[in-house]
């Protein structure tokens, strides 16, 4: 089995995946644990995801059971691998945990998955960094003719692709949040859910703006921000009612195209669960020895441009590495978002506090 | 960030001991680059004088003390410094700074506590204290009670029910803690350890969990990280410094490891540490619950190892934090462009593997277990567990190609392997490799030893790829596979019968070869000017290209009895004279408790094997000007030929002369050449013809094989039944394995003369003379420098002899003669072509570093010039520091085999303060009445008559043994009678004991193995943690500094005060 890059470069392995070929945007992700996470994480739609670390597969997978209704997916972020192929340097053919039910084989292969083991993971890594991401493909077998094209997933509507097409609620209690599911994580529902809230879980171009609720919760997902033009506007409509919004991820980066700034694509992307971040307060310019700093988990190839923020609004967070911008909020209006995983899953729950405070000052509306 | 300091006392850890080793000389020579990165004046106290902390142009003062309130207060008195550090010396200087806390000392001076605060210290060593404050935020701890009596104890076990776990409070690596099954093993056991603790814990029973570190940094600010997760292989129940561990974590899912990170950080944010710490839980492998076992307020032997395998300088930010830097202030020193706040990302996996060193000791339980008895550890980085489980157990250097049984352990082939498995012993992992080999199922495995499954499958995964191996061709497929399951080229050639180098060959052909990866804290996300490197085969690109000028030096592997800190010293050394003289340096080594392991000690570090495939892989990547084999002991200089025939340029001593050294017949021609004496000797292959040659050169008899460091199998037999005994339990005796028998000398005094040499002529020399006569393994004895006793013509003697046997053997380098000096006879015994343990002492003695010299006469520099090195103005002596204490069953006292884990080293005006400081340094403690004193035999009786007069004449009261007590009577000397412990009798030694301030015990002869009344009272000595000598010349020595040094006062001056 092989990965093809777009320039050219072959990397060779074995395949423990279903047996296809698929086009894809190669990315890397550093994490060292939560591939069960990752692979059904939605942002990742379309993409061939490479794993830094090298031993994949350890503890193998949960059972595939749906959860039961009116709770969210209990094991995994989406109901299925969003991956569109995923690459390894060894895959751990025998596993060893007391959750696990399937090996990752077993999963890729029941999800039509591809996937290829013995990869110099670190030299494509470097290769990736280098020239930023890249098309690239994995073959199976002899190319066929349809997959001999590269495709870049980021110029279909991705978010289209992973969103749910019905609207779906969870709980029972006063505070009435909207769930935006631009292909959230399951775990962003489950940090939601609380006695005092119901989570009314939407598709992406759903119209909510009619609809009787308090707060609004942008999700995450996959693709280029600018192709969501529909939720975009729906957000300014949020913005004239005053209603409190809260932004992961892609939200972070919709509710700054809808306040008037703009996004841009990163070389390579954060993908990773040890991204540090500076909390800005009271908008002051960055300075390291005074800001709080966060070890985040983050999936992201596209950014919000922190120059371009208009009037009224102020850098939250920043990497404390490149220095890019890492959350959004208004200095007057109940609006804020975030660039990294509050929700974790996989990473560190160093930043939960986020949905804790907001669902605090939801209390107070 | 501003602090106002000026001046900051860092305490030390003293001499290795087991529980305490290498690491700290790491963490401490960290910290000092911190602070005088800012400017601050840095006062070093620490009396292990084989450290690099302790060199010149780190600390600004260092004082060679022991690390006592009273030394420490004295220091604080004469330095007054600013503020003092306490999490860089282990749990020495933690014990030592909470003391100076408590008595009102650090307040008296205005010295302030830099990092961590005492009192949280206090929570977290007191146990009570700990699980209250845990309890205050709903994380659990394993239930504990604290007993500070025997009643409590056995109360508080009946309360959680056998078997409870015991484990002894405020004890570095779980000292006199153990699994106790009922009520009389733990009345019996709480006897003991109430002598040296004053509090024990008697706690829930969680053998079996999964045991899991993390190493977490916060800082001032509450900005809190955990740098690195560790999961041990060996479940709870063997102490993590006994254990395999693995970082990152490799059987626990994402939700495991950060709900136990989270709790990390809740913990040390509430607790309120500053710095570095530690927190290990237990996890059930089945229900995912938790304990927090405990948290180490400092640097530990995990931090130094979860900073050797991330990359990440947790001392050094440890330092920097406890000056009040914040973690975003501080950059990642690998990348040098992101923040020191961050958590690092492995793209490999390291293994931790322990090396014991309990086959020194006679009578010694093998068992591991809850108490920490190894010596030293390896860590292997690769990319597949299988990768790094077969490189570690080649670091280890206990004979095993891989995961199979060393030569020395067949044994273990027949069925009893299991027992082995289930009752873990320090040759558990080979067991495992025995069993998987008889077939035992994976289940089973589990089963007896409760390691993971995981971890189990990829062992089987070697040996079944071995059977592969032995039944296929060797083809490019084969071989790739094997590489990446890690078999070396000569573990391959056992199983195809061929030899090393024809699979070397072949692996060459076949285009097989390793590539080169950096370490970079980041996996490759950012770019990293890192210079820390590994070889794997799970790879097609080198990270690197070959660097230019370049010259290599190789370690000296793992930590354990006769290789310790002193050639990471050399290393060390070695090192920053090949950078002063303008070349890139290439360090080599496996044992991440060390210096030269440093990020910034070396332009390329290769964290390897030290094993012959292995550095001519590296070497013929990098192609060195040359390679440096003589700093790191005796693993690099038994590779010194081996590598010359590869052709291999080594730097110094032509390899075939340092063999000419080594080979016992051609260095015994080379003598009788020269005209130079040496004790009678012959080689034997089978017992008979033993017995014969030590009847015919006469007993006793010196027995061991041949090439050895520390005196591995040594002994010396007095009749033939030990002979015959010791050859039948020394096993591997044939043609290929002779066995070396000389003639013991008896009543003779050992000199060493450690030196330089350039082109076969002498450079720099130091004579040194042991306190101990022959028969105490030099590095056991007490060293003084310069000699006290020896004649000026012997040291000319010697000077001469050493002269010659440099000439013949054209040395260039370091080199080490030891001599043993009897009735104006000068007897050559050993000759070291390479730097011995006592290079650093020689050389902070006489202000000359030796292994300067030598690396440049390598060079080819000219190093001639007159050095003073016998004339000194002040008197060092050098003491053995012993773990006995952690060797349950051991007979504490020297012998021919080496037994003592470290040294350390004070100065003196007179030989007498140098030599009782010296001793306090190794723990001993100064007498203040009562003294036992057991001599054997009549001629140490004799001998020993002066020195117990000079005790009696003093405030001392004497105790002794029947025989004793009657010579000393007889002799007109008053002193109390007591009966021997087998006797019954009263009064009676056993409950008198703990009354004894010293015990002097002289055993009748040297060592017997066997248990006698002796050998009780010495066990007893160290379990109760009674002072003890054991040899008759370091008793009259002892003694007379004593009675010399009566009023006197041991003086607290600076190394610099003696120099100067």
């Amino acid at each position: 089995m092989k990965l093809i890059l777009k320039d050219g470069s072959v990397f060779e392995g074995q395949s423990f995946g279903a047996p296809k070929n698929v086009p894809g945007e190669v990315v890397f992700n550093t994490g060292m644990t939560g591939y069960v996470e990752s692979l059904s994480d939605p942002s990742y739609a379309g993409q061939i995801v490479v794993l830094t670390y090298p031993l994949v597969g350890n503890y193998g997978v949960p059972s595939f059971a749906k959860a039961s209704k009116g709770k969210p997916d209990k094991n995994f972020e989406s109901s299925k691998i969003q991956i569109a192929g995923l690459v390894v340097s060894e895959y751990s053919e025998n596993y060893s945990h007391h959750d696990a039910k399937h090996s990752l084989a077993e999963w890729l292969k029941a999800s039509g998955v591809p996937a290829i083991t013995g990869v110099d993971t670190r030299a494509l890594t470097k290769k990736l960094r280098e020239h930023g991401v890249m098309l690239g493909r994995l073959e199976h077998g002899r190319p066929t003719r349809s997959t001999m094209e590269f495709k870049d997933p980021n110029d279909e509507n991705l978010v289209a692709k992973v969103s749910p097409r019905k609207k779906k609620t969870y709980g029972t209690g006063p505070i009435k949040i909207i769930a935006l599911d631009c292909g959230m994580k399951e775990n962003i529902v489950r940090s939601l859910i609380r006695p005092e809230t119901t989570v009314t879980r939407v598709p992406w171009d759903y119209d909510f703006t009619s609809d009787k609720y308090d707060a609004l919760v942008l999700s995450n997902g996959p693709g280029d921000p600018t192709q969501c033009g529909i939720p975009i506007g729906h957000i300014r409509a949020a913005m004239k009612d005053n209603k409190p919004i809260l932004g992961v991820c892609l939200g972070n980066q919709l509710l700054a195209l809808a306040a008037g700034a703009s996004t841009y694509k990163l070389t390579y992307g954060h993908r990773s669960q040890n991204q540090p971040c500076i909390e800005l307060k009271g908008g002051r310019p960055f300075d390291s020895a005074q800001g709080k700093c966060y070890i985040t988990s983050q999936n992201h190839g596209f950014a919000v441009d922190g120059k371009t923020l208009p009037e009224g609004w102020e850098e939250w967070f920043v990497n404390a590495n490149d220095g890019s911008n890492e959350g959004i909020r208004h200095k007057s209006k109940p609006w804020r978002s975030v660039q990294f995983h509050p929700e974790a899953s996989p990473g560190p729950t160093d930043t939960a506090w986020i949905f804790d405070d907001f669902i605090r000052s939801l209390k107070k509306v | 960030m501003k602090h106002k300091l000026k001046k900051v006392l860092l305490l030390g850890s003293g001499g290795l001991k087991i529980g305490q080793a290498g690491e700290f000389d790491y963490s401490g020579s960290q910290a000092i680059k911190a602070l005088k990165e800012e400017k601050i004046e840095v006062v070093l106290m620490n009396p292990n004088i084989a450290t690099v902390q302790t060199d010149q142009g780190l600390a600004d003062t260092v004082y060679f003390l022991p690390l006592t309130e009273h030394f420490a207060t004295q220091v604080i008195k004469k330095e007054k410094p600013d503020a003092i550090l306490l999490s860089f010396g282990g749990q020495t200087a933690l014990n030592l700074g909470l003391a100076l806390e408590k008595s009102g000392t650090l307040r008296k001076f205005g010295v302030r506590v830099l990092g961590t605060p005492v009192s949280v210290i206090r929570d977290t060593e007191d146990r009570d204290l700990f699980v209250k404050r845990l309890h205050e935020i709903e994380v659990k701890t394993a239930r504990s009670r604290a007993a500070k009596n025997t009643k409590e104890a056995l109360a508080a076990a009946a309360d959680i029910g056998y078997p409870v776990m015991m484990r002894a409070g405020f004890a570095l690596g779980g000292e006199g803690s153990g699994m106790v099954k009922n009520t009389e093993e733990l009345s019996a056991k709480l006897s003991e350890v109430f002598r040296s603790t004053p509090q024990v814990l008697i706690e829930e029973n969680l053998s079996g969990w999964k045991e899991v570190e993390y190493e977490v940094v916060r800082d001032r600010a509450d900005n809190c990280i955990t740098v690195c997760n560790m999961e041990n292989i060996d479940p709870m129940g063997i102490h993590t410094g006994e254990s395999m561990v693995v970082a990152p974590s490799q059987t626990l899912s994402n939700e495991e490891y950060h709900r136990l990170r989270e709790i990390s950080i809740r913990t040390i944010r509430h607790l309120g540490i500053v710095g570095e710490c530690n927190i290990q839980y237990a996890l059930h492998p089945e229900t995912a619950d938790y304990r927090v076992i405990e948290v180490n307020a400092r640097l530990s032997r995990s931090s130094a190892l979860a900073s050797k395998a991330t990359g990440y300088p947790l001392a050094f930010v440890a330092a920097k934090l406890a000056l009040g830097y914040t973690l975003p202030e501080i950059k990642n020193s690998v990348t040098g462009i992101t923040t020191a706040c961050f958590e690092p990302a492995l793209d490999y996996l390291v293994l931790k593997m322990p090396r014991w060193d309990l086959g020194k000791f006679e009578n010694a339980a093998q068992r591991i277990g809850t108490e920490m008895k190894s010596v030293g550890e390896v860590m292997a980085i690769g990319r597949s567990f299988e990768e790094v489980l077969q490189k570690a157990l080649r670091m280890l250097n206990v004979g095993a190609s891989g995961f199979s049984l060393p030569a020395t352990m067949m044994d273990l082939r027949g069925p009893s392997c299991e027992k082995e498995v289930r009752i873990p012993t320090t040759r558990r992992i080979f067991a495992i490799a025995a069993a998987f080999r008889r077939r035992t199922s994976v289940e089973k495995i589990h089963k007896l030893s409760g390691i993971d499954r995981w971890f189990l499958e990829k062992m089987r995964n070697i040996v079944e790829f071995e059977r592969h191996i032995s039944k296929n061709r060797l083809n490019k497929q084969t071989m790739q596979a094997a590489k990446k399951l890690g078999f070396s080229d000569a573990q391959i050639a056992v199983i195809k019968k061929i030899n090393e180098e024809s699979v070397r060959a072949l692996r060459k052909k076949l285009r097989i070869l390793p590539v080169v990866k950096q370490i970079d804290t980041l996996a490759g996300e950012f770019p990293a000017q890192t210079n820390y490197l590994y070889l794997t085969y799970h790879g097609t690109e080198h990270d690197v290209i070959p660097g230019k000028k370049q010259v290599a030096v190789l370690g000296s592997g793992p930590y354990c009895i006769g290789s310790s800190v002193e050639f990471d010293w050399s290393c060390v050394q070695a090192l920053k004279t090949l950078k002063a003289c303008g070349k890139r340096t290439i360090m080599i080594n496996s044992n991440p408790e060390t210096v030269s392991t440093d990020y910034d000690m070396s332009d390329r570090l290769y964290f390897e094997e030290l094993t012959l495939e292995r550095i001519l892989d590296i070497v013929e990547f990098e192609k060195p000007e040359g390679v440096v084999v003589s700093t790191g002991g005796q693993i690099p200089n038994n590779l010194a030929l081996k590598l010359h025939k590869n052709k291999i340029k080594i730097l110094g001593t032509n390899p075939e002369d340092i063999d000419r050294a080594e080979d016992r017949h051609v260095f015994s021609k080379l003598l009788d050449t020269l005209g130079v004496e040496q004790p009678a000797w012959t080689e034997v292959t089978s017992p008979s013809q033993a017995a014969a040659v030590a009847e015919t050169i006469g007993y006793p008899v010196l027995v061991r094989p041949s090439y050895v460091l520390s005196g591995a199998a040594m002994k010396v037999a007095y009749d033939r039944k030990t002979l015959q005994n010791f050859l039948d339990r020394a096993a591997i005796m044939s043609p290929e394995h002779p066995v070396v028998i000389s003639k013991f000398i008896e009543n003779a005094r050992e000199i060493e003369i450690d030196g330089v040499a350039s082109r076969g002529t002498l450079a720099i020399y130091a004579i040194t003379e042991h306190v101990e006569n022959a028969g105490t393994h030099s590095g056991d004895a007490t060293v003084v420098l310069p000699p006290q006793r020896t004649y000026l013509e012997t040291i000319r003697r010697a000077k001469e002899i050493t002269k010659a046997i440099i000439k013949a053997l054209k040395i260039t380098g370091p080199f080490n003669m030891q001599f043993i000096a009897k009735d104006n006879r000068l007897q050559v015994i050993e000759c070291n072509v390479r730097a011995s343990r006592s290079f650093p002492f020689v050389s902070k003695v006489t202000g000359h570093n030796f292994i300067d010299i030598a690396t440049r006469a390598m060079l080819g520099k000219d190093v001639s010039g007159n050095y003073r090195t016998v004339e000194l103005d002040c008197v060092a002596v050098k003491s053995p520091q012993f773990s006995y204490s952690r060797i349950k069953g051991a007979d504490p006292r020297t012998g021919v085999e080496m037994a003592s884990t470290g040294e350390v080293a004070c100065f003196g005006d007179s030989y007498s303060e140098a030599l009782l400081k010296s001793m306090m340094a190794a723990g001993f403690r100064l007498p203040r009445k009562n003294i036992l004193v057991s001599i054997g035999g009549e001629e140490s009786k004799v001998k020993l008559l002066e020195t117990m007069k000079l005790l009696s004449n003093t405030k001392f009261k004497l105790f002794a043994t029947e025989h004793t007590a009657e010579y000393l009577h007889e002799s007109g000397l008053p002193c109390e009678k007591l009966y021997k412990i087998s006797s019954k009798k009263a009064p009676n030694v056993s409950e008198a004991l703990g009354r004894m301030d010293l015990i002097i015990n002289i055993p009748t002869r040297a060592f017997a193995g066997e248990t006698t009344d002796g050998s009780i009272i010495r066990r007893k000595a160290v379990d109760m943690n009674i002072p003890l000598i054991t040899n008759r010349q370091l008793a009259e020595a002892f003694v007379t500094a004593l009675a010399e040094q009566k009023g006197n006062g041991l003086k607290a001056k600076s190394w610099e005060e003696y120099r100067s």
